[in-house]
C-alpha cells in the first residue's frame, strides 16, 4: 500500500518495452471502442496511473471467477496490469490467513477509506440472518456493508455477485441476493459471466485506472463497451442462422460443418457479452466456436430460464396438464351450449307445427 | 421475472389454455347444432358430395363477381400464403411448435420469411384501406373486423422488428412479439379469426344444406 511508482515505471521494471506497452494501449482502446486518436491519451493516462487499493470479497461462489482471471491471463500484459493494482485482500490469492488476513483488510480500508475499489464475487445469503456463509465469524452481509461503506466503487464480478447466479436459482435455499440488492448508495458495475471473461474484468479496472471513473453502463449496470451487443449478433455462425442451416445434434453433418446451434439450445440471441469478440483462453475461442451453444451465463436468472438444450423459442411453462384440462372444459361447455341450442330449436319447431 | 420470462412462461400457458378451451367450446358447439327443419321434401338425402364440392368451389370466385371481388380474392390469397410462410416456415416458430406438439418440419432461409412478412403487412394495409374506403364494406364492418386486423398485424410486425433489431433491446421486442401472439391466441376463438378453423365445416355445412334443397352451391 505504500507503493508510489506509476504503472509505466513498474512495467519498465518488469521488462515490458515501450512497443509492448503501446500495443496494449491500442488493444485496450480498441476493446473499449475508443477512437484510435485516444490511444496516446490512454497511454498517457496509464503511464501516470498509481496503484489503487483493491479489496476482493468472495462470498457464495465457486472461485471460478478468480480461476478465470488468474489462470487465463497470468503471462499477459493484462495480467501485469492486474498485478499492478494493490490487491490487499483476496482469500484465494493472499498469503495471509486467519487474523492476519482480516487485519490486512482492516488496514487497507483505514489507509484508503473512500478511495479503494471493492470487488465482490459470489452472492450474499440473507435467510436466517445470513448464517449460511461467514468469514472469520462475520456474515457476508455484515462484511459487505462494512467494506462497501468506504469504497469508491464496487465491481460485482461474476453472475452470482451481479445477479444472484446459481445460489439464487430456484428454490434459493439460502435467500441469496446480488450485491445491488444490499448496497444502494455506491456506484456498482456488474461484470457478469459464469465466469466473466478475464479481459473484461481487467478492462473495467483499466478504465478506472485511465479515467478515474467507471465506464458507461447499460440498464443492468454492465459496461456497455463489453455487453453492448448480443453473442448472436457477433457470432461467426450467424450467417448459418440466416440461411436456415442448423445443427440438429452435436455430432451430425450440420455440427461438423459449423452450422448454427440455435436448435440445440443456444441462448446467444438474448445474451449480451463479449465472448464472440474477446473470446477465451487468450483469444483462442469461445463456447460456440468449441461446438456448444451459449448458455446465457451473463444474463439474470439464467439457471431458471428453461433447459440449456431447449431451443430459445420453446415455451417454458411447467406442464401440458392445464391445457389438457382446458380442452376438456372447452368441449364440455361446447356440448352444453349445443344441447341448449338444440332444445330451444326443438321447442320452436314444435310450436310451429302446432 | 423479466418480461421475456413472463411471455415465455405464464402468459404463454394461460393464453394457450384460453385458446384451447375457447376453440373447442366454439367448434364443438357449432358442430353439434341441430340441422334446420325441412320446409319442403328434401331433394337429396345424401349431402356429402355437396358439402365437399362447396369447400372447394368457394376457393374461386364466380366470373360474374370478378370485377368486384378479384382484388379482394387475390389479396386474400397473398395474405394467407404470406402468413402461412411467416408462421410455419420460420425455424424458431417450428421449434416452438415442436416444443408444444412434438412435430416439426424443415424451415426456409430467413430472408425469404422476411420477404413474406413484408408482403403480408403490405397486403394487410391494402385490405384495410379497401375496407375503409368501400362504402358498403365500411358499413358492414364491425369492431371485430378491426380488432382481428390488429391482432393479425401486430405479431407479424413485432416479429420482423425483433429480427431486424428495431424498437429496443432484442429481448424486449421479442417479449412484446410473443405477447402479441398470445393476445391473438386469446382473441382467436372469440372473433372472426376463428374462420381459420371454421372455414371447412361451415362451407361443408352450407354445401350440404344446399344440396338437400336441390341447389348447386
Amino acid at each position: 500500500m505504500k507503493e508510489e511508482k506509476t504503472l509505466a515505471e513498474r512495467l519498465r521494471e518488469r521488462g515490458v518495452t515501450r512497443r509492448g506497452f503501446m500495443k496494449f494501449c491500442a488493444a485496450t482502446a480498441s476493446m473499449m471502442a475508443l477512437s484510435p486518436a485516444m490511444i496516446p491519451r490512454v497511454a498517457a493516462a496509464l503511464q501516470q496511473a498509481k496503484r489503487p487499493s483493491v479489496i476482493w470479497l468472495s462470498f457464495q461462489e465457486c472461485t471460478g471467477c478468480t480461476e478465470s482471471l488468474t489462470r487465463s491471463h497470468a503471462p499477459t500484459i493484462e495480467g501485469l496490469i492486474f498485478d499492478h493494482i494493490s490487491l490487499d485482500y483476496h482469500h484465494t490469492l493472499q498469503a495471509a490467513a486467519g487474523d492476519h488476513a482480516e487485519h490486512a483488510r482492516d488496514e487497507a480500508m483505514q489507509e484508503n477509506w473512500g478511495k479503494y475499489l471493492l470487488v465482490v464475487d459470489g452472492s450474499i445469503p440473507l435467510k436466517d440472518d445470513g448464517i449460511y456463509s461467514t468469514i472469520a465469524g462475520i456474515t457476508n452481509l455484515a462484511m459487505l456493508k462494512e467494506v462497501a461503506a468506504g469504497a469508491a466503487a464496487i465491481i460485482s464480478v461474476g453472475t452470482c455477485a451481479a445477479f444472484g447466479g446459481l445460489p439464487m436459482a430456484r428454490p434459493n435455499p439460502t435467500g441469496a441476493v446480488p450485491v445491488s440488492e444490499i448496497i444502494k448508495d455506491k456506484p456498482i458495475v456488474n461484470v457478469p459471466g459464469c465466469p466473466p471473461i478475464p479481459v473484461v474484468i481487467s478492462g473495467v479496472l483499466a478504465h478506472f485506472l485511465m479515467f478515474g471513473r467507471l465506464p458507461e453502463l447499460d440498464a443492468l449496470n454492465r459496461p456497455k463497451v463489453f455487453f453492448g451487443q448480443s453473442i448472436h449478433d457477433r457470432c461467426y455462425r450467424r450467417p448459418f442462422y440466416d440461411r436456415g442451416q442448423f445443427a440438429e445434434t452435436f455430432d451430425d453433418e450440420g455440427a461438423r460443418k459449423g452450422w448454427c446451434l440455435f436448435k440445440l439450445g443456444c441462448k446467444g440471441p438474448i445474451t449480451y457479452n463479449a465472448c464472440a469478440t474477446a473470446k477465451w483462453n487468450e483469444g483462442t475461442s469461445f463456447p460456440i466456436e468449441a461446438g456448444h451453444g451459449c448458455i446465457g451465463c451473463s444474463e439474470p436468472g439464467f439457471w431458471d430460464k428453461g433447459g440449456f438444450y431447449d431451443a430459445l423459442s420453446k415455451g417454458t411453462y411447467g406442464s401440458a396438464e392445464g391445457i389438457a384440462l382446458a380442452a376438456g372444459v372447452g368441449a364440455a361447455i361446447g356440448v352444453a351450449a349445443a344441447l341448449g341450442s338444440r332444445s330451444r330449436q326443438a321447442k320452436a319447431d314444435r310450436k310451429e307445427e302446432v | 421475472m423479466t418480461l421475456l420470462d413472463f411471455a415465455r412462461g405464464p402468459a404463454l400457458e394461460w393464453s394457450l389454455i384460453i385458446f384451447v378451451a375457447g376453440s373447442l367450446w366454439r367448434l364443438v358447439g357449432a358442430l353439434l347444432v341441430r340441422r334446420k327443419r325441412d320446409l319442403s321434401e328434401p331433394r337429396s338425402r345424401s349431402t356429402v358430395a355437396g358439402g365437399i364440392r362447396t369447400v372447394f368451389s368457394r376457393m374461386f370466385p364466380r366470373k360474374e363477381f370478378h370485377s368486384k371481388t378479384l382484388f379482394a380474392v387475390i389479396a386474400g390469397y397473398v395474405l394467407h400464403f404470406g402468413l402461412a410462410i411467416t408462421v410455419f416456415l420460420f425455424t424458431p416458430h417450428i421449434l416452438f411448435i415442436d416444443g408444444l406438439l412434438g412435430i416439426s418440419w424443415p424451415g426456409i432461409p430467413n430472408n425469404l420469411v422476411m420477404f413474406a412478412g413484408v408482403v403480408t403487412i403490405a397486403t394487410l394495409v391494402a385490405l384495410l384501406i379497401r375496407r375503409m374506403t368501400t362504402p358498403l364494406l365500411k358499413k358492414i364492418s364491425s369492431a371485430d373486423d378491426y380488432i382481428s386486423w390488429v391482432m393479425t398485424l401486430l405479431p407479424v410486425l413485432t416479429g420482423m422488428m425483433a429480427y431486424a433489431h428495431i424498437g429496443g433491446p432484442y429481448q424486449t421486442v421479442l417479449a412484446i412479439h410473443i405477447l402479441t401472439v398470445e393476445a391473438m391466441l386469446i382473441w382467436f376463438p372469440f372473433g372472426k379469426l376463428f374462420h381459420a378453423v371454421l372455414w371447412i365445416p361451415s362451407r361443408a355445412q352450407m354445401g350440404a344444406a344446399m344440396q338437400r334443397r336441390g341447389v348447386k352451391a
